[in-house]
């Protein structure tokens, strides 16, 4: 599962995550966030979630008023993204407890940290939500304390 | 549980943020924003040390105006600070920044990677993932240069903890695709293809991506990886749905791991060893069974795992294009799929049966599908699903069903979306002329295109029209009639204005002697379009009009007072006032003789398809050949598999056809210009010096694998879309060429993918590619290096295959590399008397090859030197009595053995006529030399 990037954003086209995993230049990253939010937002509803864009699968899907949208090589397989989708939504909604868009917008470097569990480089690193959530909420555990004292 | 509340809130991050969202304007938000930065720069500035938090909470503030998309230019300093601080959660975010803002400092680079550095050593696994993820996330050069020898050996470590070896295989991963130079697996090759046999299904599911990527560039070294992806997979599939216990997602077993697996094993042939395939063939059907079962759960979740699965064993199934059975099986699971209610599926299927359809063994499956394809294109109501329903009628178009399918498409292009009518209009005229029986058909299509969609016709569907035209003169009297009736129309398309000009123009005598359409009734009809027409097409109804002086005398007047008029003899613009004005005078002061012979009826052009179509109807049944339509836009699938050297002639005499872009009334030049178009030409030419004759020849010889026994530079391939360059160079038993692709459109090449493919079991040569860039831009061209090395003596050449998507449709080429065993060749100099020594110890009858064969070429004595200088022997002087003849030696130098060489052309000018003997130590080397050189006289 190569996925090129991966991007959160409102239904009014407000970006609420960004994920690269390829190395993209900073005026081409707001080219695509500007064609995946009007080609996304522009969709009827009870469209099916697949579009091709360039040499690139635009698997989306909506859930209540966020978009999650992400980019894949033309060979990879639409269905399993779409569930790589639903595994981070369900991985969010573990760690905020029902979770909204003002989750993400508040704590917007946590839906990074809980990403960097579950994808990396763009592959999908563990898929049991039990393995990722226990280390998720280790790392939680180690907030403000003082892991090791270090030499220096 | 809302763990947000554990004790890591910032406060003053959250105040800012809802600061942000209750800015008004954009300019208050900007103001907050300024504000805030002064604020930062300051404390950041300031004398006072920040404490780690405050520190964090900044940075953390940073990150945040710059993930709203402002500029940040400071911060990263302090990020580097955090990255070195013992708390955890300082840590996580200086690394977070540094992810998402690295730039190409090359100071702050070589502090990060020394904290980096730290954090990998710290054998704290918490740590060590936070600084592996930093390193996949940024994934530059410098850090692989300082981490890519570092992180194989903490994978395959025994005491490394699993959730490290999961980011240490993916951030390798990501080094590997950033600068495969850099990672070197080596010696950890088999530790990583044992990580596949792991107790964790994480370090699989993780490791697997590593490795599927690592055989695709290397197949050979990572081949172990088939029995042990085999065995894996078969266990999964036979689990029950509570085995795999968390890895079970919504009652399917480990649905990542097991499309990993299965695009695994997509890098490789068929297994074969019985065994492992047996089991392979067993766990497809299994996959393909269990869609038949009812579900487990009602959740789309389930059922989406459960085909990305199933699609993915499809995908394998095609891939291995060799189980008939599994292929119609699939194509019988994708026809249910065609009516799911799921809109998703519907969208998958036709993708999926699209590369189904060019396979021999699924294509009939495939058509039986043919109605519901077509309901899909009238009734889906997303039109990304429609784009696919008529992709997959292109796809599965044949003679059979041809008519059908074309005229759906019309009829569909009447309401089509936008977005996509140009590409269906080039598909019906692809079609249209690909499975053309007869041409009244053919025009009919193309007019109601024209009719239905004008503004989507491009010039190269047009031009292609009339050069069909032009080119039978069954069709000629039909299309005069046709396009008479079409002009008839109150609001025509100007497309129809320029076929029914040029058409009339050279055909209109063919319909004058019905009263209906006679000479004036069809000048009149023509002029009164003029007027709303733009120039190009005026200034083509300006030679209409002289052609229909010549044709019919009786208009001479008519035509010459609107040739006189002010409108047309001083029109301000240059070319239509040059046309009038030149026309006038032809028509006024040139004898009927003359204007006779100068407006005579166009010749045909360069005609290719007749003798393709003969040929593709000789070897293939419709479906899997085709015939190409130079519109330079859209192209179908070249090689229907089959006769690759066929394909290969096809591709070349492709290149012969007149450009679309030639200036189709020959008012320039006088004849349709023939060979390649002139940008053709120019691409590569700078490249190589002897390009210029070898990129027009192209087309003439039969096979261009053939022109390059003797030379090793020139243009191997070119047809509108495409040129390919090649380059080679030979030492001993070692090759090296260079293939130089260049797009000749204007618009990129997507998913551009070649490979080079030859008989492995045979062992005979050893051929290296290293894989293009997927997007070949407009007028760009791209490089490829092929290193060869030659094992044996052998005959057949390595196959490259070129597939890519131009304009949404498949191209895929297929052509013989030029690679011929006199490549090898050593140049020998020899004495006469050691010539004629090894001559005859070389004399046993299989040792010998000889033809006797026609000149097809002049008998020019420096062309023949340079020839067999061009093959790579020594060109011996002074030796053969004879001194019309030549003689030659050389040593061929394989691998395996160094063959001895010795060659004679005996030519007869007087009978045009050559005799070639050749005698080495190998019989099969003679043979296939002489065969080889034989063909280039």
């Amino acid at each position: 599962m190569t996925m090129h990037f991966l991007l959160l954003f409102s239904r009014q086209g407000k970006l609420r995550l960004q994920k690269w995993f390829t190395p993209v230049p900073e005026r081409e990253k707001k080219k695509i966030v500007r064609d995946m939010t009007t080609m996304v937002l522009g969709r009827k509803p009870r469209s099916c979630n697949f579009l091709h864009w360039k040499d690139l699968k635009i698997v989306y899907k909506k859930y209540a008023s966020l978009y999650f949208c992400c980019g894949l090589d033309a060979e990879e397989n639409e269905l399993l993204a779409l569930e790589v989708l639903h595994r981070y939504v369900e991985l969010l909604d573990k760690y905020f407890g029902n979770v909204c868009e003002l989750d993400i917008i508040f704590n917007f470097e946590k839906a990074y940290f809980i990403l960097d569990e579950f994808l990396l480089g763009g592959e999908v690193q563990e898929t049991s939500k039990q393995v990722l959530s226990r280390s998720i909420e280790a790392s939680d555990m180690l907030q403000e304390v003082s892991v090791i004292p270090r030499s220096r | 549980m809302p763990a947000v509340s554990k004790g890591d809130g910032m406060r003053g991050l959250a105040v800012f943020i809802s600061d942000i969202r209750n800015c008004k304007s954009k300019e208050a938000e900007i103001k907050r924003i300024n504000k805030e930065l002064a604020n930062i720069r300051s404390k950041f500035k300031g004398d006072k040390a920040l404490d780690g938090y405050s520190k964090k909470k900044y940075v953390c503030k940073l990150l945040f105006i710059f993930l709203l998309g402002h500029d940040i230019d400071f911060g990263h300093m302090e990020a580097v600070n955090l990255l070195s601080s013992n708390k955890y959660t300082e840590k996580q975010i200086g690394y977070l920044f540094i992810s998402v803002l690295v730039n190409s400092n090359s100071e702050l680079i070589r502090l990060i990677n020394n904290a980096i550095k730290n954090d990998l050593s710290s054998r704290n696994p918490t740590f060590m993932c936070l600084a592996l993820h930093c390193i996949a996330n940024v994934g530059s050069r410098e850090m692989a240069e300082a981490f890519a020898g570092e992180i194989p050996r903490i994978l395959v470590a025994g005491d490394t903890m699993d959730s490290v070896k999961q980011s240490a295989a993916l951030c390798l991963l990501r080094l590997y695709k950033a600068s495969p130079d850099l990672v070197l697996m080596g010696e950890w090759t088999s530790r990583v293809v044992h990580l596949l046999n792991d107790q964790h299904m994480g370090v699989v599911t993780a490791a697997i991506s590593l490795i599927t990527c690592l055989s695709s560039k290397n197949p050979d070294e990572f081949k172990t990886c088939v029995s042990l992806a085999v065995s894996r997979l078969s266990r999964i599939v036979s689990s029950a749905s509570t085995d795999l216990q968390d890895y079970t997602y919504y009652f399917v077993p480990a649905p990542w791991l097991s499309c990993k697996l299965l695009r695994l094993l997509q890098c490789y042939p068929p297994p074969e060893d019985g065994a492992v395939k047996g089991r392979l063939v067993e766990c497809l059907e299994t996959i393909l069974n269990k869609a038949q079962e009812p579900p487990k759960s009602k959740k789309v979740q389930h059922s989406n795992a459960k085909n990305a699965i199933l699609f993915e064993a499809i995908s394998l199934i095609i891939h291995y294009d060799s189980e008939p059975n599994l292929l119609v099986r699939a194509c019988n699971q994708l026809g249910q799929f065609l009516q799911h209610r799921e809109t998703n599926l519907r969208y998958l299927a036709l993708e999926s049966m699209c590369t189904l359809a060019s396979s021999e063994f699924s294509h009939e499956a495939v058509k039986t599908h043919i109605e519901t394809v077509i309901n899909a294109l009238k009734t889906e109501r997303d039109v990304s699903v429609r784009q696919r329903a008529a992709d997959l009628l292109y796809a599965m178009c044949d003679r059979s069903n041809a008519k059908q399918i074309v005229a759906e498409m019309l009829s569909y292009l009447e309401t089509a979306d936008y977005s996509i009518r140009e590409e269906m209009v080039l598909k019906v005229a692809i079609l249209a002329e690909k499975y053309a029986v007869d041409y009244s058909w053919y025009v009919d299509t193309i007019l109601n295109l024209i009719r239905i969609a004008g503004d989507y016709v491009s010039e190269e569907v047009w031009y292609r029209v009339i050069q069909i035209v032009i080119n039978r003169d069954d069709v000629q009297g039909y299309a005069a009639k046709t396009v008479f009736e079409a002009l008839q129309a109150p609001a025509c398309h100007e497309n129809m204005v320029k076929v029914g000009g040029y058409i009339l123009g050279e055909f209109g005598n063919l319909i004058a002697g019905d009263p209906r359409s006679s000479p004036l009734v069809q000048f009149n009809l023509l002029h009164s379009k003029f007027h709303l027409c733009s120039v190009p097409t005026r200034a083509l109804l300006l030679s209409a009009y002289i052609k229909f002086i010549n044709l019919f005398p009786e208009t001479k007047a008519t035509i010459q007072e609107v040739l006189r008029s002010d409108s047309q003899i001083r029109n301000s613009d240059v070319e239509l006032q040059q046309r009038a004005v030149e026309y006038l005078k032809l028509s006024s002061i040139a004898s009927t003789d003359v204007l006779a012979t100068v407006l005579e009826e166009m010749p045909p052009f360069p005609e290719r398809e007749s003798s393709i179509l003969a040929k593709l109807k000789k070897k293939k049944g419709p479906g899997a050949v085709s015939v190409e339509l130079e519109d330079g836009k859209e192209r179908g699938e070249l090689n229907g598999g089959g006769d690759r050297g066929g394909d290969a002639a096809i591709a070349a005499s492709n290149a012969s056809t007149p450009s679309p872009s030639a200036d189709l009334l020959g008012l320039r030049s006088a004849a349709p210009v023939s060979g390649a178009t002139p940008s053709a030409g120019s691409l590569l030419v700078d490249v190589f010096s002897e390009a210029g004759p070898a990129a027009t020849s192209a087309g003439v010889n039969d096979d261009g694998f053939l022109r390059f026994v003797c030379k090793n530079n020139g243009v191997l391939f070119e047809n509108q879309l495409l040129q390919i360059g090649i380059k080679s160079e030979y030492r001993q038993n070692l090759g090296r060429m260079y293939l130089f692709y260049g797009n000749k459109t204007s618009v990129q090449f997507v998913s551009f993918n070649t490979t080079v493919s030859y008989e492995i079991k045979s062992r005979i040569l050893n051929v290296q590619t290293k894989t293009v860039e997927p997007l070949v831009e407009g007028g760009a061209q791209v490089q490829q290096v092929i290193n060869i090395e030659c094992l044996t003596d052998f005959i057949d050449a390595p196959l490259l295959n070129i597939k890519f998507r131009y304009g949404g449709a498949l191209q895929n080429i297929s052509l013989k590399l030029p690679v011929t065993i006199n490549k090898f060749f050593q140049p020998t100099e020899m004495a006469a008397a050691d010539f004629f020594q090894r001559w005859k110890q070389l004399s046993q009858p299989q040792q010998e090859a000889q033809k006797i064969f026609k000149a097809s070429h002049g008998m020019d004595t420096e062309v023949l030197k340079a020839k067999l200088l061009g093959l790579g022997t020594a060109l011996l002087e002074n030796v053969d009595p004879n001194p019309e003849n030549y003689v030659c030696a050389g040593v061929i130098q394989t691998k395996a053995q160094q063959v001895g060489c010795l060659l004679r052309l005996e030519p007869n000018a007087q009978a045009q006529m050559y005799r070639l003997t050749l005698r080495s130590s190998k019989d099969t080397v003679s043979q296939r030399v002489c065969d080889l050189l034989a063909e280039q006289f």
